[in-house]
């Protein structure tokens, strides 16, 4: 009979929970990667390096917080995602503002910049 | 009076729980060491005290943290999405301004943190004078979709007005719903005024 992997009493939840959350984790962390690599410039990069990211990082925290059910790992794991989605934004945020000053970015694929055209001392290059 | 408390009080407290909470255990002896922790840090890195508004609408902080955990299991697919998936016209992102109409800090920064975790934008750079936020937005396919964006953006710092706003910024707040917009310092503003009430029609 194929085995699998169920142990005695069949079939166990926390498996499934965990495979779902595994699997999801690894999609975005995959997703980010490929994103870097794929999209053209550093400002549309930037959205790949955050978002996906704190999605694979809040689904194998929260594994982790399933699989080991106790007060210390759920409170760590809010801890980690908290300040995690606090300093991604601002760290992207930084990098883009730094790339936008330094124009290291595709202008061309821009609908529009209403940075550019606000009102008062813009360093113009 | 009490609102300079607890400004100081709030931080101080923080410190405390997050001492306990990368414990991982509640106890007489942690509480104490995160005390003691918590006043070194502060009184070594000294920072000016963030100034808090008093008011927190616990109901109406549940709404706007479940809503950021929506929006940013949507905003990761979506972007995952256009990694991954077929590319059937050529990627197009915009900046753009968006006029907010707190006058706090505190609500400005935790607008800007949380829409750079929602679908679609990143904040480049703001204004704090004037209240304005720049973003950077991903895949933006023409610019009707900018006023879009931006009631989204109002719609973002309505929920955190609404949970933890001064009564200051309730007021303005409410002001620019009742006369459909903000004074509007430039187009941009004042083509993202009119709509600024819509938060149902967010999703």
């Amino acid at each position: 009979m194929l085995d699998l992997g169920f142990g005695p009493d069949g079939f166990d939840a926390r498996d499934v929970v965990t495979a779902v959350l595994v699997l999801v984790a690894a999609l975005m962390c995959f997703a980010a990667g490929v994103g870097l690599l794929r999209f053209p410039d550093v400002l549309s990069r930037l959205h790949a390096a955050t978002k996906p990211q704190i999605l694979g990082l809040i689904a194998i925290v929260a594994d982790v917080a399933v699989t080991n059910l106790s007060l210390g790992t759920i409170t760590l794991a809010l801890a980690i995602v908290f300040f995690q989605s606090l300093t991604a934004p601002a760290s992207a945020h930084l990098v883009g503002r730094a790339a936008y000053r330094t124009d290291h970015f595709d202008r061309s694929i821009l609908l529009t910049d209403e940075f550019a055209s606000r009102s008062p001392e813009t360093p113009s290059r | 009076m009490r609102a300079r408390i607890a400004s100081g009080l709030v931080p101080f407290l923080g410190l405390v729980l997050l001492w306990m909470l990368l414990w991982g255990e509640f106890s007489l002896i942690n509480l104490i060491i995160g005390m003691v922790l918590a006043l070194l840090v502060s009184a070594v890195f000294y920072l000016p005290a963030v100034r808090l508004s008093g008011r927190l609408n616990p109901w109406r902080a549940l709404l706007f943290l479940v809503r950021l955990v929506w929006d940013i299991v949507v905003a990761s697919l979506q972007i995952a999405w256009v990694a991954i998936g077929p590319r059937r016209h050529p990627l197009t992102n915009a900046i753009f301004a968006v006029t907010l109409r707190t006058r706090s800090d505190l609500v400005m920064t935790f607008t800007a943190e949380a829409v750079s975790l929602v679908p679609g934008s990143i904040v480049l750079d703001l204004d704090r004078e004037e209240g304005i936020l720049y973003l950077h937005a991903f895949n933006v396919l023409s610019l009707d979709d900018l006023p879009g964006l931006r009631r989204e953006v109002l719609a973002t710092e309505r929920r955190l007005i609404l949970a933890a706003g001064s009564l200051d910024d309730l007021q303005r707040l409410r002001d620019a719903e009742s006369d459909g917009g903000t004074s509007g310092s430039s187009s941009a503003s004042a083509a993202s005024a009119a709509p600024a009430g819509g938060e149902g029609s967010a999703s």
